[in-house]
This record gives structure tokens, C-alpha cells and sequence, in this order.
């Protein structure tokens, strides 16, 4: 099992959904599965799926929540995208 | 992860499709293990064909199922076992099959050690011949044996090793342990469920209740071991076990049988759950349109168990254990921590059981051959 970036979120660099994740939209926002690990992740809010299937058309994860996301709740978002990068449900974009 | 209260009632209203989607591929085997879910043995003339098979897989592609599970019967059986799991990983649907292993010469498994998205469990239910062949019948622990040194040989990496927890197998939780270290593989335990042949042999080999708090215990220290949320009836013994904890029946799991039949779930192979046929308009149109579905992903209530104060955690238990065992649903699961599914059985002691509505089980007892 991959551990690259799994320790460290950089808001400030460019990011997108993992090739290897697929993505199912649910009621309650959607269900995320990594085909490699095997692992199913729930996204909980429909806000953040959008902004997960946004991330990779912007040049960072800091612009994408800046255009995205209220002021108020960068910082919840930040914290959730951090959650999605440590199970590699989101990779770095070189 | 475990799903936090509101997560959980979202699951428990149901999906937009099954997280968790078994596919009887065949109701033939070659063995007779007494505990068998769906009571197989012989191959029912009307199982779905190649054609068809291939045409529900590529809706289960369309309908982002990321993986299914495919059982039987023994799924190796049928003739074109690789074209389908070849054909379901090709439209990135993951494939987890479950086996007896007998057919996992040194050939298949280096095939199948060529197939991304693939995991395989081999089933055991002992650590030993003797016990597990109790069971599996005759020749069938070593079968599963070399089935895993075929594996390994083949590098196909971790693989599962599967066991039913019956009052033998429970006795040997740290010799499974390190079976499965020995091989590099996980280990998964599933409960033994009153369902299809595993009716008749349920009262005498399901754990105790001593057993069973035991395997609680072991359990919450080994979080990596697999259980697919199998032992949620034990939550009620305190902290929750690793899952979902809820029963998934229609709302986040069901089966699809070797004729097409689909059932609520995998332990309830019975007309009483029965929710359609894929050859009718197909398998999402059931799991969207179903009564049966709908019914089940509406608030239910706690019955018997609204006064207890660990309905939470348990959510009264196993549909399938309780329907089984002729117990109401709004009954406590039978084995319930609190030995009140036990006190509401003798209370039921005339009442008629359910048996399992198809049953394909051979006429003639069978053993293998150890070659």
C-alpha cells in the first residue's frame, strides 16, 4: 500500500480526485471507493463533493475552496480534504 | 469507519445501489458442507447464462457498484468462471469471490495472480481436518490447504481465509491467527447463521453466550481482522465493533441468486424475501421498485427490545438469525448478549420453522478426493 502524502495536506498545492477512486453520489453526499486499498469512504455533504470533483480544473486546493466554499467555512473544508488525502482518496496533480 | 448515529439512518433509508452485492454464480458444488447458506449442490437448469450474466455485470458497472461478491454453489464450477470475473474487471467492478478452494490448482491460481481488483476467500471452518472436515466433508481442509499454497507459490499476494464461527471453531481464534500470518493472508469471521442446510445444524453449533463474549472481546482487540459486520449483534456488550453496525437487508447489501432471484440478503435465500428478478427489467429497477426493499428501509421498530437499553447498539440483531429460528422480527435476535432471544425461543418452542424455499442440496452424501 501506497503511503505518499498521507501525512501532509499542502492547501497549496494542485490536488484532484485518485485516478484509482471512484465516486457515487448518495442522498447524503456520496460514497468513495479505492479500488486499490479497498477502502470505502463516505462523503457527507454534497458541498464537498463538488468541491472534490472540482479540485483538479483549479491550480490549488486554497483556490478551489476560494472560489467554492463560503469565507466562514474554509477551514472545515480544509480539514475534511486533509481526511480524503490521508486515504488517498485525493492525490497530488504533478 | 464506523458510521456515525446520522450516517447510519441514511444507510438504514437505503442507497442509491447496494455497497454490498453478493452473486450466487451457481447453486452446483462439490461438496455438502452442513452449514450451507443456500442449502447447494445440484446446478438449477434455469441459472443465468453466459450472455446474461455478462449483461448484469455491465449494469452493475453502470450502476457504480465498485465491487460484488460472488459465492454460490461453488463459483469455480461453472465454465465460464474467468470470462465473468475477467469481464466484471474489465468494467472496473472489483471481484471478491468466496471458495472451497478445490479448484485452485497451481494453473488457476497463477491466472487468477494476473487479475487486478480480485480477492478471493478460502473457506475453512477449522484449524484442523477433523474439525473443519466436520463440516466441509471429507478431504476438504486439505483441499483449502493447497488451494493457499497454490496462492502463495502463484504470488497472488493477501488473500482471505474465511471461517464460520460454530462452537468448535470459536475454541481456536489464535491458531486461525496464525494460520493466516503463516500464509501473509487476512483472516475473515463470519457468524453461522440458521440459514438453508445451517437450520438444521444452528442449535447445536452455534457459540454460547460465554463464546460469544469471548469473541467479542478478541474481536475489539483485533480491529484488521474481517468480520463484514457479521457480529453487530454484540455491539450490545459495549463499545461497537468495526462496521456499520446495522442490518444492511435491503438498504445497503442483498443477494442475487444463481437463477436471478434477488434476495434482501445472503442469509435469507427464502420466498418471504424475495424482492424480484433481474430477468424482469433488470437488477436496478428491483432495488429501486421492490415492496419488499421498500418496506425494509422504513423505520422499524424496536419491538421486544424497545425497553433495552443497548437497542442502539444492536438494533435488535440478525433478521435472517431471528426469521430462522421462527422468531418474530421485532424479537430479539437469538443470540442476544442479554439471553433474551434464548428466553423468547423456549417461549416458541412449537412454532413451525421456515425452511429454506429453493433447495439444491444432492440426494447422495459426496466426498473428494485427496489427490
Amino acid at each position: 500500500m501506497s503511503v505518499t502524502n498521507n501525512d501532509t495536506f499542502d492547501v497549496l498545492a494542485p490536488w484532484q480526485l485518485s485516478t484509482h477512486v471512484s465516486l457515487r453520489d448518495e442522498a447524503f453526499g456520496a460514497l468513495a471507493y479505492h479500488h486499490d486499498t479497498r477502502r470505502l469512504v463516505f462523503l457527507k455533504s454534497r458541498e464537498l463533493v463538488a468541491l472534490v470533483r472540482e479540485l483538479s480544473a483549479f491550480e490549488s486546493a486554497h483556490v478551489a475552496l476560494q472560489s467554492l466554499v463560503p469565507v466562514d467555512q474554509y477551514d472545515r473544508y480544509v480539514a475534511a480534504l486533509k481526511t480524503l488525502s490521508s486515504s488517498e482518496i485525493l492525490s497530488a496533480r504533478e | 469507519m464506523p458510521a456515525n448515529s446520522s450516517l447510519r439512518d441514511r444507510f438504514e433509508r437505503g442507497l442509491a445501489a447496494p455497497i454490498c452485492l453478493t452473486w450466487e454464480l451457481t447453486y452446483a458444488c462439490n461438496l455438502a458442507c452442513t452449514h450451507c447458506l443456500s442449502s447447494s449442490g445440484r446446478r438449477d437448469p434455469m441459472e443465468l447464462t453466459t450472455d446474461e450474466a455478462k449483461a448484469l455485470i455491465d449494469e452493475i458497472a453502470s450502476m457504480q457498484i465498485f465491487y460484488i461478491n460472488i459465492g454460490g454453489g461453488e463459483p469455480m464450477i461453472r465454465r465460464d468462471f474467468f470470462e465473468l470475473i475477467e469481464h466484471a474487471v474489465s468494467r472496473k467492478v472489483g471481484v471478491k469471490f468466496s471458495t472451497n478452494g478445490t479448484r485452485i490448482d497451481e494453473e488457476a491460481a497463477k491466472r487468477l495472480a494476473t487479475i487486478d481488483y480480485l480477492d478471493i476467500q478460502i473457506s475453512i471452518d477449522g484449524v484442523d481436518a477433523e474439525t473443519s472436515d466436520r463440516i466441509r466433508g471429507a478431504g476438504s481442509y486439505d483441499a483449502a490447504r493447497r488451494a493457499m499454497d497454490n496462492l502463495r507459490a502463484a504470488n497472488f499476494g493477501q488473500f482471505k481465509i474465511s471461517v464460520v464461527m460454530t462452537r468448535e471453531s470459536v475454541e481456536q481464534l489464535d491458531e486461525f491467527e496464525a494460520l493466516a500470518r503463516h500464509y501473509g493472508a487476512e483472516l475473515r469471521l463470519t457468524r453461522l447463521r440458521p440459514s438453508g442446510r445451517g437450520v438444521d445444524v444452528w442449535e447445536d453449533l452455534h457459540p454460547t453466550l460465554e463464546q460469544n463474549r469471548r469473541l467479542y472481546r478478541w474481536l475489539l482487540d483485533r480491529p484488521n481482522v474481517l468480520t463484514g459486520d457479521s457480529f453487530f449483534h454484540l455491539s450490545a456488550l459495549g463499545q461497537s465493533l468495526e462496521g456499520l453496525n446495522l442490518c444492511g437487508a435491503g438498504r445497503v447489501v442483498c443477494l442475487i441468486d444463481p437463477v436471478g432471484e434477488v434476495y434482501a440478503c445472503p442469509f435469507v435465500i427464502h420466498d418471504e424475501f424475495k424482492a424480484g428478478n433481474v430477468r424482469e427489467g433488470g437488477f436496478g429497477s428491483v432495488w429501486t421498485n421492490s415492496e419488499l426493499f421498500r418496506s425494509l428501509r422504513e423505520p422499524g421498530s424496536a419491538g421486544a427490545c424497545s425497553s433495552c437499553g443497548s437497542y442502539d447498539a444492536c438494533r435488535g440483531g440478525c433478521m435472517a438469525a431471528k426469521f430462522f429460528t421462527g422468531l418474530e422480527l421485532t424479537d430479539p435476535d437469538p443470540e442476544c448478549v442479554f439471553g433474551h432471544g434464548e428466553t423468547a425461543l423456549k417461549a416458541k418452542r412449537l412454532t413451525l420453522r421456515p425452511s429454506s424455499s429453493p433447495d439444491h442440496s444432492r440426494r447422495i452424501p459426496v466426498s473428494i478426493s485427496s489427490r
